[in-house]
C-alpha cells in the first residue's frame, strides 16, 4: 500500500513518479524485445548479403574466342590419324598452338601493345584450354588440319582483373600476370574476341588443380550430393515409417519400448561429427567399404536423418483422430489393416513434409563426411548407378570445405558460389514441403 | 554370382511365388475367394515373405562373416609374413586384399586367365608392373608370401561365394515350397503375414538402439587401444596439446585441457549472443507482437535455423573474422588473426539464437493465460507480469532450452573449423585462435597418420568424451524440465 503521508497528487488519471517510472521500465522491455526480434532478423540480411555479394561473381567467366589452326605437323606427325598417335601428345604440344591463335586474333585486331612477348600473349590463356583442344582432337582426329573455333576459358588472374579481383598495382607485383597482359585483355574485350559471360561450366564441371581454378566446376559435388539423397531417401524412409508405426501403434508400455524411445530422443542430439566417427569406424574399417563413396555418406546421413524421420512420422500418426482407427476396426479389419490402409495414407502428407525437411538437413551436413574421407579432391564424374555408388565422390558441402582450405582468391569466390547453388536447392526443398503441407493438409 | 543378380533372382522367384500362392489359395477354394479366412493376397504374400526374408537374411549373415572366416583361415599365413618382414600383421592383410583386388581386374579384363594366374611366379614375373598396366599402383615389389597369400585369398572368396550361391538360393527354394504347401482354404494366412510384418517393424525400430550400441562400441574399443598407447592421466589432465608427426607415441603430448578450455569459452560466448537474444525475441514475439508481424518475423527466424553450418563457417572465415581483427582487435592491440573465440563464438551465437527462440516460444506459450490475467488484474504492467509471473513459470523449459543450446554449440563443428582456427592454448584473450574438440577429432582423422599410433587413436578418445558431454548435458536438461516443471491444469 502506498504511503499516504508521501505522495500528494495519486489518483486514477494522475501518475506519480512510481507510476512513472513502472511505465517506463514497460517502455524499455518491450524495445528490448524489438531489438532482439531485429538483431535477429538484421543477422539473417547480413548473412544472406555477405554470401551473395561475394559469390554472384562466380556465375561469371571471363571467356576468349580463338580459330586455332590444328597443325598436321605438330598433332599427327605420321599422318595416319591414328588414335594411339594423337593421344600421345601431350598438352604440351597443343600450348605452341594456341599462342599462335592468341598472336593471330592479335594481329587480325590490329591490336599493337609495347613490350608484349609472344609467351605472355599466350599465357592469358588458361592451362585447362589445351586439355580443352586435345580432347577435341581426340574426340574428332578428322578436324586435324583445319581451323576450328575455341572458346577457351582466360587464366584466373585476367579473370579476377575483369571481376575487381586483381588491379593493376596487383599486376605489378605478381608473378602470373603482367600490366601488359592487362593492356592486351583490355584490347581483346573492345575487339569483341573476349568477354565475361554466364559461366555454366561452374555448375556442371569437376572440380580442377591450384594451377587453374578458373575451371574449377561443382559437377562432380552436385552429382554426389544426389546420390547420397537417393541412399537417404531409399533407406531413411522406410525404416523410419516402420519404426514409427511400432512405436506409435503396436508397442507396448514396458521398458524394452521406453529404452527405444529414449535413444531415438538422444540420437536426434548427438553432434554430427560423432556420426561420422560412428561411420569411420563401422563403414570403412569394420564392413570395408570405399572411402568417399556416396554409399558410405549415405548411409552416415541416414543414420543421422532417422530421428527427424521418426519424429515427424510420429506427430503425422499422432494426429489421425482415433475414430478413424475405430471405424475400420468396426467393419472388420484388422489392427495391421487398419493402420496400413486407413492411418498410414492419411499420415502421408505430415510424413512427406517431415522427410523434405530431413532431407534439405542432410544436404547440408559436413562434418561426418570429412571423416569418411570425403576430403580428397575427385576429378572424375562417379559412374551410373549401382556402380556409381562406390565410386569416389564429393559432395556440395565439402567441396566448400575444401575450396576455402585452398586459399585462392578465384577459389574462396567459387566457394561462396557453391553455398549459393546449395541454398538455392535448400529453398526449393523446403518451398516444395511447405506447398505439400498446405495442399495436402487435413484439419480434423 | 554378382550379388545383384542373387538379390534379384530371390525377389523374381518371391514374386512368382506370390502369384502361385493367390491361385492356389482361390483354387483350393473351389474358386470362391469369399471361403478363404484371408484375402487372397494374404496367401500370396505368405509365400513371398517365406521365399524372400529367410534367404535374405541368411545372405545378410554371410556377406558380413564370410571376410572374418577368410581372414581367419589365412592369418597363420598372414603372421608369418608379418614376422618376417618385421610388418604389422594388419599392413599385411590389407596388402594381401589389394593383391587380390588386383588378381581380380587382371582376370576380368582379360588380361590373365586362371592357370596363368596360378602359375605366376613373385621372382620371375614382374607382377607390380601387370598391376600397373590396368590401373592399380603398389607400393613396393610383390613377395612371394603376399603372392600366394593373395591367390589363396582370390580361391577361398570365389569358393564361399558359389558356397552362399548355393545356400541362398536352396534356402529361397525350401521357403518357397513349404509356403506353397501350406497354401490352402484352411491356412490363416492373414494371421502369419501380421506376425512376420511386425516382426520387421520391430526390427526397424531395434535400429535406433543399434545406432547407439555402434557409436559407443566402436569409440570404446579405438579408445582403449588409444589407452593401452597413451596414458589416460596425461590425456585428461594435460594442459598441452602437441601431437608429434613422426614415430609413435613417445614425443606427442595429447592433454585435452586446453580443447576442453577452447571448447567452453567458445560456447560462453556464444551462450551469451544467443539466450538473451532469443529469450527476448521470444518474449516479444508471443506477447506483444501482433498477428501480422509474428506471421513473419517468426519464420524469419527460423530461416536462420535451416542455414547449413558451413554456410556461417564460410562467413565467419571471408567477412567477420577480417572485420573483427580490422575494427577491434587490431587496434585494441588485442591479437592479429582473423580466426578468433570471438569470431567463432559471435557466428556460433547468431546460429543459436533460433534454436533458443523457439524452444522459449514453445514453453512461455504453454504457461496459461489464467496466470497473466491475474497479475494484470492486481495491476501489474504488462512487462512486470512477464518477468515476475510468466518467466519463473516457465523457467524449467528455459533453463532445459538453454542447456540443449549448451549442448549443440558444444557439439558445432564446421563453424569452429572455419572460425576459430588450429591453436590449442588457454588463454583468457577472446581475440586470440583457440581450437576445439570437434576441430581436432576432424584434424586428427584426416591427416595422413597410420591409423594405428596415438595420433588418429585420440580422436576416439575426444569422440568418446564429446558424446559423454553432451549425453549428459541432453539428461540433464530432460532431468531439470521433468523434475521443475509445473504442470498447469
Amino acid at each position: 500500500m502506498t504511503d499516504a503521508s508521501a505522495n500528494t497528487a495519486t489518483g486514477l488519471y494522475a501518475t506519480d513518479a512510481h507510476v512513472r517510472k513502472r511505465n517506463a521500465a514497460e517502455k524499455r522491455f518491450r524495445l528490448y524485445g524489438l531489438a532482439a526480434v531485429c538483431v535477429g532478423i538484421l543477422a539473417l540480411i547480413v548473412l544472406m548479403t555477405s554470401i551473395l555479394g561475394n559469390g554472384v561473381s562466380a556465375f561469371r567467366q571471363t571467356y576468349v574466342t580463338l580459330n586455332v589452326e590444328l597443325l598436321e605437323a605438330k598433332l599427327d606427325k605420321n599422318g595416319n590419324r591414328n588414335i594411339d598417335d594423337i593421344k600421345k601428345v601431350s598438352t604440351f604440344g597443343y600450348a605452341p598452338l594456341i599462342q599462335t591463335a592468341v598472336e593471330a586474333a592479335i594481329a587480325e585486331n590490329g591490336i599493337a601493345i609495347d613490350g608484349l612477348t609472344g609467351k605472355e600473349a599466350g599465357g592469358i590463356i588458361s592451362k585447362e584450354a589445351a586439355a580443352q583442344l586435345r580432347n577435341f582432337v581426340i574426340a574428332n582426329p578428322d578436324a586435324i588440319g583445319t581451323t576450328v573455333e575455341f572458346d577457351v576459358l582466360a587464366n584466373a588472374q585476367i579473370d579476377g582483373y575483369f571481376k575487381g579481383r586483381v588491379d593493376r598495382a596487383d599486376a605489378e607485383l605478381l608473378k602470373t600476370v603482367s600490366p601488359v597482359q592487362l593492356d592486351l585483355s583490355d584490347a581483346l574485350l573492345e575487339a569483341g574476341v573476349l568477354r565475361t559471360k554466364f559461366n555454366t561450366a561452374f555448375i556442371t564441371a569437376p572440380d580442377a588443380s591450384d594451377n587453374r581454378p578458373e575451371a574449377a566446376g561443382l559437377g562432380v559435388a552436385i552429382l554426389g550430393s544426389f546420390y547420397m539423397m537417393i541412399v537417404v531417401l531409399v533407406l531413411a524412409l522406410p525404416i523410419g515409417v516402420a519404426a514409427s508405426i511400432y512405436l506409435e501403434e503396436f508397442a507396448p508400455k514396458n521398458r524394452w519400448t521406453d529404452l527405444i524411445e529414449v535413444n531415438i530422443s538422444n540420437l536426434a542430439a548427438v553432434p554430427s561429427i560423432v556420426f561420422g566417427i560412428l561411420g569411420l569406424a563401422i563403414f570403412i574399417n569394420f564392413a570395408g567399404l570405399p572411402q568417399s563413396a556416396p554409399i558410405v555418406g549415405g548411409l552416415v546421413l541416414t543414420l543421422m536423418t532417422l530421428p527427424t524421420i521418426i519424429i515427424a512420422t510420429r506427430a503425422a500418426l499422432k494426429a489421425v483422430p482415433p475414430s478413424i482407427r475405430d471405424a475400420a476396426l468396426g467393419v472388420g479389419a484388422s489392427k495391421m489393416q487398419a493402420v496400413f490402409h486407413h492411418v498410414l495414407p492419411l499420415a502421408a502428407p505430415g510424413i512427406l513434409t517431415g522427410t523434405i525437411i530431413g532431407l534439405a538437413q542432410a544436404l547440408g551436413e559436413t562434418a561426418p563426411l570429412l571423416l569418411i574421407g570425403m576430403v580428397a579432391f575427385v576429378r572424375e564424374y562417379p559412374a551410373g548407378p549401382p556402380e556409381g555408388f562406390f565410386d569416389p565422390a564429393s559432395a556440395l558441402p565439402v567441396q566448400v570445405y575444401n575450396w576455402t582450405q585452398r586459399a585462392d582468391a578465384a577459389l574462396v569466390e567459387r566457394a561462396s558460389g557453391a553455398i549459393i547453388v546449395l541454398l538455392v536447392f535448400l529453398l526449393a526443398m523446403n518451398v516444395a514441403a511447405i506447398i505439400l503441407r498446405r495442399r495436402f493438409e487435413r484439419r480434423w | 554370382m554378382p550379388i545383384l543378380w542373387l538379390l534379384l533372382i530371390v525377389l523374381a522367384l518371391g514374386a512368382i511365388g506370390y502369384m502361385l500362392g493367390v491361385r492356389r489359395a482361390v483354387a483350393s477354394a473351389g474358386g470362391d475367394a469369399r471361403k478363404l479366412h484371408s484375402l487372397p493376397s494374404y496367401y500370396g504374400s505368405n509365400v513371398f515373405l517365406a521365399t524372400v526374408i529367410p534367404a535374405l537374411m541368411l545372405m545378410g549373415a554371410w556377406l558380413l562373416l564370410q571376410p572374418v572366416v577368410i581372414e581367419a583361415q589365412i592369418s597363420p599365413l598372414i603372421t608369418a609374413e608379418a614376422e618376417a618382414s618385421e610388418r604389422s600383421p594388419d599392413l599385411v592383410l590389407a596388402d594381401v586384399r589389394r593383391l587380390a583386388d588386383g588378381l581380380n581386374d587382371l582376370h576380368a579384363q582379360n588380361v590373365l586367365d586362371d592357370a596363368e594366374i596360378r602359375r605366376l611366379n613373385a621372382g620371375r614375373d614382374d607382377v607390380r608392373e601387370m598391376l600397373g598396366q590396368v590401373g592399380i599402383a603398389l607400393g613396393a615389389d610383390v613377395a612371394q608370401p603376399v603372392l600366394d597369400g593373395a591367390r589363396d585369398y582370390r580361391n577361398l572368396w570365389a569358393r564361399y561365394s558359389l558356397a552362399m550361391t548355393i545356400v541362398v538360393l536352396g534356402a529361397a527354394a525350401l521357403g518357397f515350397i513349404a509356403a506353397i504347401r501350406n497354401t490352402h482354404v484352411e491356412f490363416r494366412a492373414r494371421n502369419v503375414v501380421e506376425r512376420a510384418i511386425k516382426a520387421l517393424l520391430i526390427l526397424a525400430s531395434t535400429i535406433a538402439i543399434l545406432t547407439t550400441v555402434g557409436i559407443v562400441m566402436s569409440m570404446l574399443l579405438e579408445t582403449r587401444n588409444f589407452f593401452g598407447q597413451y596414458n589416460w592421466t596425461d590425456f585428461f589432465f594435460g594442459t598441452t596439446w602437441a601431437p608429434s608427426f613422426s614415430g609413435r607415441g613417445g614425443a606427442s603430448e595429447l592433454g585435452i585441457l586446453p580443447l576442453l578450455w577452447g571448447t567452453l569459452y567458445i560456447s560462453f560466448i556464444a551462450l551469451i549472443v544467443a539466450v538473451p537474444v532469443g529469450l527476448f525475441a521470444a518474449i516479444y514475439l508471443s506477447e506483444y507482437a501482433g498477428p501480422k508481424m509474428r506471421a513473419w518475423a517468426k519464420p524469419a527466424i527460423e530461416v536462420l535455423a535451416g542455414i547449413p553450418t558451413i554456410v556461417y563457417g564460410l562467413f565467419a572465415l571471408i567477412t567477420l573474422g577480417p572485420m573483427l581483427r580490422d575494427y577491434f582487435a587490431q587496434p585494441l592491440g588485442l591479437g592479429d588473426s582473423s580466426a578468433s573465440v570471438m569470431t567463432a563464438g559471435l557466428v556460433m551465437g547468431i546460429m543459436l539464437i533460433p534454436f533458443v527462440s523457439s524452444l522459449s516460444d514453445d514453453i512461455i506459450n504453454a504457461v496459461p493465460q489464467s496466470m497473466r490475467d491475474g497479475s494484470l488484474g492486481l495491476g501489474a504492467t504488462k512487462s512486470e507480469t512477464i518477468k515476475q509471473v510468466v518467466v519463473p513459470a516457465a523457467l524449467p523449459g528455459i533453463v532445459g532450452a538453454v542447456l540443449l543450446a549448451a549442448s549443440r554449440a558444444i557439439g558445432e563443428t564446421m563453424i569452429v573449423v572455419l572460425g576459430a582456427g588450429a591453436a590449442a592454448k588457454i588463454s583468457g584473450n577472446p581475440f586470440e585462435a583457440m581450437t576445439t574438440v570437434t576441430v581436432k577429432i576432424v584434424s586428427q582423422l584426416t591427416g595422413d597418420t597410420d591409423f594405428a599410433s596415438p595420433e588418429t587413436l585420440v580422436a576416439f578418445a575426444l569422440g568418446l568424451t564429446l558424446f559423454v558431454l553432451t549425453l549428459g548435458l541432453n539428461i540433464l536438461a530432460l532431468y531439470v524440465v521433468r523434475k521443475y516443471r509445473e504442470q498447469y491444469e
